[in-house]
């Protein structure tokens, strides 16, 4: 009853058009947002519900308290893989900025077929089962693989890469390269080409052109990615353990071991909350510098 | 004649889409490899490592589970998450936002807390190693891609087109049916692709809930590598490598004619 009710004052409020003030069109609003309960619903259910179950078990397993944290910032174990863990994340999204700040800028300025070519280089790996492209890795690194063969061949020392932090920074790099790479072009292909021309013919040099007027707009996609990629190379699993050894592991490998080797909920909860933390610190500081840069864009373009 | 800077930048960005691409076909001669071994060069050639995939229980049962779960991840996830985009389309502008953020946390929470967390809820509810207990871990992490493909088409949806057809006599779902449906149709379909790709890869949270009984091919991929050097995983590597690029290739080809008409 309830629902009719809604839709029939929902359609009225929609012919009187946007804008339109008083009683109907503030009900529409409430109708519209219990399409998403459903959803709501699921995430209540195996996201906020599990993730609240990991907090409690940090503080109160086996006793109640914060020993689970003092254990852990304690450990100079801990505290050294919770460094490496921030250190490797900086070198990947540095790496990965490298390599995508002029791949996403060549993929606007190229004609449509090479364009397609480009993007299609991104999507196939963005697309493929992580696994799979960390399989490749291994493949590539392994003292018996690819590298070190085509070393050998040619005479040269073979290189110690698979189980090494190097290794791991290089297959994470790859493997995270698409999600650098698209919202940077997601930004650059909305700036407007003509302020470049329009700064050249009031005198400015190429690069500098290049410099104060294209990075600056070029920013939003470029903060975005560097989130997108540092948050998920905190939280990686899948690559650092295939391509990692005991002397570059990183958090959630941690994670999963005192969860599932040891059976330590209450430790492995406290370093998941730990990561946790970081990430959605990370997420709050970097959300109100991507909108306003990218509001600020927006107004000078 | 192109300028040095533009050369430079063409062979730098020939370099990165070697990086992008070359390492995962390394797959494909290694899944040929006459040897039980991963090692490189692989040795003559064979099929074998194909015919492994394809009569081994070990493989087919956990790609038939991958296919059914994602399947149903797909429709689930495209229905929750069309939902939520109108939701969120159509809610005050402050009320969308913070649900639209609320809906794609699952792109962010890291994936071992997540997966230790509903190892934990699902040991409680008897839902390890269930295709219940990983259609719904897959569908969380699929709707927010939904939502944000659905939402994309929304927002260029002129809704004066519905206001016009409701004008002229039809009713809700008839409109819904033969005007906003056809019209975010693109959208949703890449939704529902994208979560049943999102199922079909994932492979953290499979690897707590999964069980002897209940595996799915990411889990069986990443045991295996872990476990041996069998060749059966490059061979599905390639076959992964050939269906994603084929996908892409299909979609692009879709959009580009799209765009030209």
């Amino acid at each position: 009853m309830t629902a009719t009710h809604d839709d029939g004052t929902t359609a009225r409020a929609r012919g009187e058009g946007p804008g339109t003030p008083g009683f109907l069109s503030r009900l529409m609003p409430r109708g519209a947002v219990w399409l998403a309960a459903p959803a709501v619903l699921v995430l209540v259910a195996v996201l906020a519900y599990p993730l609240a179950i990991v907090v409690w078990r940090s503080v109160s397993d086996p006793a109640l308290g914060v020993d689970n944290y003092v254990w852990f910032f304690r450990s100079a174990v801990n505290r050294t893989v919770l460094l490496r863990t921030f250190t490797v994340s900086a070198w990947v999204t540095l790496a990965c900025l490298v390599c995508a700040y002029p791949y996403a800028y060549a993929m606007t300025i190229v004609g449509r077929n090479l364009r397609l070519v480009l993007i299609l280089c991104v999507l196939v790996p963005f697309w493929l089962s992580g696994v799979v492209r960390t399989l490749a890795w291994v493949i590539l690194l392994q003292d018996s693989g690819v590298i070190n063969s085509i070393l050998r061949g040619i005479g040269l020392p073979p290189v110690k890469l698979i189980r090494t932090l190097p290794g791991v920074v290089i297959g994470m790099t790859q493997v995270l390269l698409p999600f650098m790479i698209l919202p940077i072009y997601a930004v650059m292909k909305g700036i407007d080409n003509r302020l470049l021309q329009a700064a050249r013919s009031l005198g400015a040099k190429p690069w500098k052109a290049f410099l104060q007027i294209y990075v600056p707009l070029s920013l939003p996609g470029v903060y975005a990615g560097a989130i997108i990629v540092f948050i998920l190379s905190l939280g990686f699993y899948i690559t650092p353990a295939l391509l990692g050894g005991p002397r570059s592991i990183l958090l959630s490998s941690l994670v999963q071991n005192q969860v599932l080797s040891l059976l330590n909920w209450g430790r492995g909860g406290a370093m998941g909350v730990v990561l946790l933390v970081a990430t959605f610190l990370l997420l709050a500081i970097a959300a109100p510098l991507m909108r306003q840069k990218h509001s600020a864009a927006r107004r000078e373009a | 004649m192109p300028s040095f800077p533009r050369i430079l930048l063409g062979l730098f960005c020939l370099l990165v889409a070697i990086l992008l691409l070359a390492p995962t076909l390394v797959v494909i001669p290694m899944s040929f490899n006459e040897n039980k071994s991963l090692a490189f060069p692989p040795v003559g050639f064979s099929w074998q490592w194909y015919e492994n995939f394809f009569s081994n229980p070990d493989w087919t049962t956990s790609f038939v589970n991958s296919l059914i779960v994602a399947t149903i991840v797909a429709v689930l996830a495209t229905v929750l998450g069309t939902l939520a985009a109108f939701g969120v389309t159509r809610a005050a502008a402050r009320t969308g936002g913070l649900l639209r953020a609320l809906l794609i946390t699952p792109m962010v929470v890291p994936g071992v807390v997540l997966a230790i967390g509903i190892y934990a809820v699902y040991l409680d509810a008897h839902l390890v190693g269930t295709v219940t207990g990983f259609v719904l871990a897959h569908t969380m992490l699929a709707i927010p891609f939904v939502l944000i493909a659905v939402q994309a088409s929304l927002e260029v949806f002129d809704r004066r087109l519905e206001t016009a057809a409701a004008s002229l006599g039809a009713g809700r779902l008839t409109v819904f049916r033969t005007v906003t449906l056809p019209l975010i149709l693109p959208g949703l379909l890449s939704g529902a692709l994208f979560a049943f790709i999102t199922s079909f890869d994932e492979v953290i949270v499979a690897l707590f809930i999964t069980s002897p009984y209940l595996k799915t091919l990411p889990v069986q991929i990443y045991a295996s590598i872990t476990r041996d050097a069998d060749p059966t995983v490059a061979a599905v590597g390639t076959l992964l490598f050939l269906a994603t690029s084929l996908i892409i290739i299909a979609g692009l080809l879709i959009g580009m004619r799209r765009g030209r008409t």
